[in-house]
């Protein structure tokens, strides 16, 4: 398993549309056999660079290394070996579930067997049905099941639950933890945390299309060094609190405000509740909202970039 | 890495019907069958349209032509009772403002005034045919009843032949017209979808080969041109005894070469087009000045001398040539290779230049 060579290998790539800089000197490599992720807000450049990756994009600069091979002189046999999903397609609406898994499977020269392919999906009974027809849960998963009918050693998947409802989201991240059970690299964008968290054994933040974070979710979030974050709003006089003051309060690591509204990053929220309150009351403020979780990746996007990954 | 006793059936022995250039065309034919709008305007439509046009242009036993006579005075009644003796003529007897009403109208296609001398006034529009003949008509009835003789003896003999009326010229433009249509919605419409929903990036990020999924449109093409050329043909010489006066092959033959010309022109026109508005403007750009230039309702030679260079190099104005020399003339091979060699090179023009532009993403 060691001496297999990296899923995915990408060093020093850039590229830029008219004058935007969508991927600014990007490096990542990805493990054969593990479940990697691209997290970042929309516009970060997750899919310029999943497509450059996929050899749909040709790139500025920088080199890309997928399963061994380049896309200059591997491509067909690359093909062959990649599951892709891209992030908007719209299969052939009259077409069915059945022939369109078919169709997919035709260009593979190996693969698996479509009504197998369908039944993993959990589209066994839509069989017959028309694509049109199909839920956006659904049509994500048949997205799915053409991309794995070609048994591919490596996955790519962009955005694979974006817009769905959250029962269709939990199918799809089951789908995904069988498929990389069952060995296979997978590479997937997404701007959910809970959904990198779930899925990923590693992940890279990125923001203006560079990694600016990397590693697994449990030691991003560990760089926090704060397990829980809570969020508050005060009453009328909330902007006399003070950053340093707050920052200073017993188990509390980083404050910030926006919109009145404060976040503290805080090692042990049995020691810094009772200082927050203590801190309040000597200044006459009344607690306004008080919210508290444990640290995610969206505390350590927010650290880092000082935005939330949703509207960053 | 994945178990590789789970890997199935190598190419080498997949039965035809998985091959993906079978499963491609599969794909073509069940989204055309699948849009019944689709069917009608390629099936039906013509059909349609060749009956409707056979019927309003049907040759039909010469009517007689309806002249207004101003009666009232002695003169004017004599001539109205003179004039509706000839079988060529049915008289309406009004008065003077009736009958320049139906003059206008085109009610009468003449006026004739008994005048005070024994003249008479013949009042009609000489730019309408109909004018033209009535005057004819009626001077002659005038003339003979006053013992006009005429001194040269001449004799009449009345022909309607199959291949020179109306519907047997227009037969091969609507065949032409509908492998233009075919050629280029086929195709043009087809790809730019697929292109808009990023299927066509999603097709080339697999194995697929390219030229695969562009032949797969020229197979389901030639397959509908059977059943269009079938239809139309079928159903006109049927209904009107249209005449297929050259050799069947050839007239097929010169609807393939037609079918692929227009499929490069339509593969051409959705080469680079990302929104179905984008391609239809472009669609009707190149196809409207055919319809009117290319000799489909009515011959291209009505069209001035000098622009006749341009017109003749025309795809649908070669294939309509070719189409009523081999149906109507009975030409051979020699007669329509012109005509096939102008309709070849646009095919080839548009396929070199479309491949070389061609948008996969």
């Amino acid at each position: 398993m060691t001496l297999a060579p990296p899923a995915l290998r990408v060093a020093g790539l850039r590229k830029a549309y008219d004058d935007v800089v969508a991927v600014d000197g990007l490096d990542l490599t990805v493990n054969a056999g593990e479940c990697f992720g691209l997290l970042g807000p929309n516009g970060a450049g997750k899919t310029t660079t999943i497509e450059i990756c996929e050899g749909l994009t040709a790139p500025d600069s920088g080199t890309v290394e997928v399963l061994g091979m380049t896309w200059a002189s591997d491509e067909r046999a690359l093909r062959e070996r990649l599951g892709i999903q891209l992030q908007e397609t719209q299969l052939a609406e009259k077409l069915t579930v059945g022939e369109t898994v078919q169709l997919f499977r035709s260009f593979y020269t190996t693969g698996r067997d479509v009504q197998e392919v369908i039944d993993v999906v959990q589209l066994g009974e839509k069989v017959h049905a028309r694509v049109g027809k199909l839920s956006g849960g659904q049509k994500q998963r048949l997205a799915l099941a053409c991309a794995i009918v070609g048994d591919p050693e490596l996955l790519f998947l962009d955005e694979p639950t974006t817009g769905l409802d959250p029962q269709s989201r939990r199918q799809l991240w089951d789908l995904i933890v069988e498929l990389r059970a069952s060995g296979r690299s997978i590479v997937l964008t997404t701007h959910y945390m809970d959904e990198a968290e779930r899925l990923c054994d590693r992940v890279a933040i990125v923001d203006h299309g560079r990694v600016i974070a990397l590693g697994s979710p449990r030691e991003l979030i560990a760089s926090l060094g704060a397990e829980h974050v809570v969020e508050f709003t005060t009453g009328a006089g909330g902007h006399a609190l003070d950053r340093d003051e707050l920052r200073a309060l017993d188990g509390v690591k980083a404050a910030r405000e926006q919109d009145g509204r404060w976040t503290l990053e805080v090692v042990e929220l049995a020691r810094a509740m009772p200082a927050l309150l203590g801190e309040l009351g000597r200044r006459g403020l009344r607690l306004g909202e008080l919210a508290t979780h444990s640290a995610t990746l969206e505390d350590v996007f927010v650290s880092l970039t000082g935005r939330q990954l949703r509207d960053a | 890495m994945p178990e590789p006793m789970m890997r199935e059936a190598t190419s080498a022995r997949r039965p035809w019907r998985q091959r993906s250039l079978v499963q491609l065309t599969l794909v073509r034919f069940r989204e055309f069958l699948r849009e019944p709008e689709a069917v009608f305007w390629t099936f039906v439509f013509p059909v349609l349209l060749a009956v409707g046009l056979g019927i309003a242009f049907r040759n039909k036993p010469a009517d007689a032509v309806v002249v207004g006579v101003v009666t009232g005075t002695a003169s004017g009644d004599s001539l109205a009772t003179r004039l509706a003796a000839s079988p060529a003529l049915r008289v309406e007897r009004m008065s003077d403002t009736t009958a320049a009403r139906a003059l206008r109208t085109g009610e009468v296609a003449l006026v004739a005034t008994a005048g005070a001398a024994g003249g008479i006034e013949y009042r009609f529009d000489d730019t309408r045919p109909e004018g033209r003949s009535a005057r004819f008509t009626v001077d002659e009835a005038v003339q003979r009843g006053a013992g006009r003789t005429d001194p040269v003896r001449v004799s009449e003999r009345r022909v309607q032949e199959k291949g020179s009326r109306y519907i047997d010229f227009v037969v091969p433009g609507l065949l032409g017209m509908n492998i233009m249509a075919g050629g280029i919605w086929g195709l043009g419409f087809a790809i730019v979808e697929a292109r808009r929903r990023n299927l066509l990036k999603r097709l080339v990020s697999t194995p697929m080969p390219r030229a695969e999924y562009l032949a797969s449109f020229l197979f389901s093409r030639f397959v509908f041109l059977l059943l269009e050329v079938g239809m139309i043909l079928g159903c006109s010489m049927l209904l009107f005894g249209v005449p297929v006066r050259g050799s069947l092959l050839q007239l097929l033959a010169v609807c393939f070469i037609a079918a692929l010309s227009f499929g490069g022109l339509g593969l051409l026109i959705a080469s680079r087009a990302k929104t179905t508005e984008g391609v239809s403007g472009l669609m009707n750009l190149a196809m409207m000045p055919m319809w009117v230039l290319s000799g489909v309702f009515f011959s291209s030679s009505n069209f001035p001398a000098v622009a006749q260079p341009f017109i003749q190099a025309l795809p649908l104005t070669a294939t309509n040539n070719a189409l009523r020399a081999t149906m109507l003339q009975g030409a051979g091979w020699a007669a329509v290779m012109p005509s096939l060699a102008i309709v070849a090179a646009w095919g080839i023009g548009c396929f070199v230049v479309a491949l070389r532009i061609f948008r996969w993403r």
